[in-house]
């Protein structure tokens, strides 16, 4: 008796799975002396395929997980938590800007090679991976701490539910860059301030407890300020935590007004 | 112990002050600007329309001696002068920032701007000018270059 193969009936409940190709931008920069601020590295960067099987739950972070670990271990991206809270793999994925971490790969017509770039308008160091200091530059001149004045209070600094709610959305940033690396404007000499560092500046100036407010309103007056948003809303819709950004920047800029008039 | 000095660190950052902080409220006022001499152009433009194109003759009125009348008028002069010094610098404020946006370097930039500036300052001075210097019928002029009007 010759035993047939048979295919094993799918189980009830499967995970499907299916084939997905990743057309991934890799960089690599020359192995020579770092070029000064704005020359490009040498190196010219080029377009890599990978085809991988994946299951209908993974996301593209998954797909690239597999690709290093299974196909070409030199592919370099960041990531930390892998849950959508570090803000560590903000990349380009079919144009828009998201993160790797909470893109479901099946969500992204898997039919077609999906695109993966690194986030635009930041330095590219290598593959995914970009310079995130001019970010954090722009990040740390807003000031993102409690500014107070007079004698610490022995207790906690209190604030009701609504005053919380004032400036709610806001909190929510994780730092991931996708915002401001969607902003036509950054992308043309990177020294517009950018979204997120007027979104962390906005969770500070209306936050009842602060005190800091008219600095922080006086710092984003500048010319490379709030007056450079266009209001094209591409920081809106990047955004991964569903922060009103594009909201946000116009509610600084109603501050501004309403202090200058 | 000896560091090892990495290669392919992140390249450094821009030499000097990243940004040249800038103070005051110059850039609120030309947003606030922005907006307000919007509206004002809309109502502006479009009463500048219908006075030339609809109302009365319409559109057969124009010629030079309707011109000539209109600017005889104080009202329609301010209008005018209104309409041009609002346009203009809605409209070269616009440029600048459509040149901030997209201008790479700060050469071209400079350039750019630079070029907008004096074809706005041209404009804005010519245009003035002829608002309030117009004659119609200047006089010790020959006759066969004067309108029909103008009775010497």
């Amino acid at each position: 008796m010759t035993a047939t193969a048979e295919a094993p009936a799918p189980e009830v409940g499967a995970v499907p799975s299916f084939e997905v190709t990743l057309k991934i931008r890799r960089f690599l920069p020359a192995d020579e002396d770092m070029p000064t601020f704005g020359e490009p590295f040498q190196a010219e960067p080029r377009w890599d395929e990978f085809t991988v099987t994946v299951h209908g739950t993974d996301r593209v972070l998954d797909a690239l997980h597999k690709i290093k670990w299974e196909h070409d271990g030199s592919l370099t991206f960041r990531r930390s938590c892998a849950h959508g809270i570090c803000g560590s793999d903000a990349m380009r994925i079919n144009g828009r800007n998201r993160l790797a971490c909470k893109t479901l790969l099946k969500d992204l017509d898997p039919s077609k090679p999906i695109i993966v770039e690194p986030i635009k308008g930041l330095p590219v160091v290598k593959d995914l991976v970009v310079d995130m200091e001019p970010f954090f530059a722009s990040y740390r001149e807003i000031m993102p701490f409690l500014i107070t004045t007079g004698t610490e209070p022995t207790k906690e600094r209190l604030q009701s539910p609504q005053q919380r709610e004032r400036f709610d959305d806001t909190t929510k940033c994780i730092l991931c860059a996708a915002c401001t690396s969607s902003c036509p404007v950054f992308w043309t000499d990177g020294q517009y301030f950018g979204p997120a560092a007027i979104v962390n500046a906005h969770r500070f100036i209306f936050d009842s407890r602060d005190e800091g407010g008219t600095q922080r309103l006086e710092i984003l007056n500048d010319k490379e300020g709030v007056w450079r948003c266009r209001t094209t809303f591409n920081c809106t819709e990047a955004c991964p935590r569903g922060i009103e950004v594009t909201k946000a920047i116009q509610e600084v800029k109603r501050a501004m007004i309403t202090r200058a008039f | 112990m000896t560091t090892i000095a990495d290669p392919k660190a992140p390249r450094p950052s821009r030499p000097g002050p990243t940004r040249r902080t800038t103070h005051g409220n110059t850039e609120l006022y030309w947003w606030v600007f922005m907006r307000v001499s919007g509206v004002v152009l809309v109502a502006l433009i479009f009463g500048h329309l219908f006075v030339n194109l609809v109302a009365g003759e319409g559109i057969n009125a124009i010629d030079f001696g309707f011109v000539a009348g209109k600017w005889a008028s104080p009202f329609w002069q301010i209008w005018d002068l209104l309409m041009l010094w609002l346009a203009m610098l809605h409209g070269t404020n616009g440029v600048r920032t459509i040149i901030g946006d997209y201008a790479e370097k700060d050469s071209t930039r400079l350039v750019l701007t630079s070029a907008l500036y004096l074809a706005s300052v041209i404009v804005i001075v010519l245009g003035t000018l002829v608002i309030f210097t117009f004659d119609p019928c200047p006089p010790n002029s020959p006759a066969d270059l004067l309108p029909s009007f103008c009775t010497a």
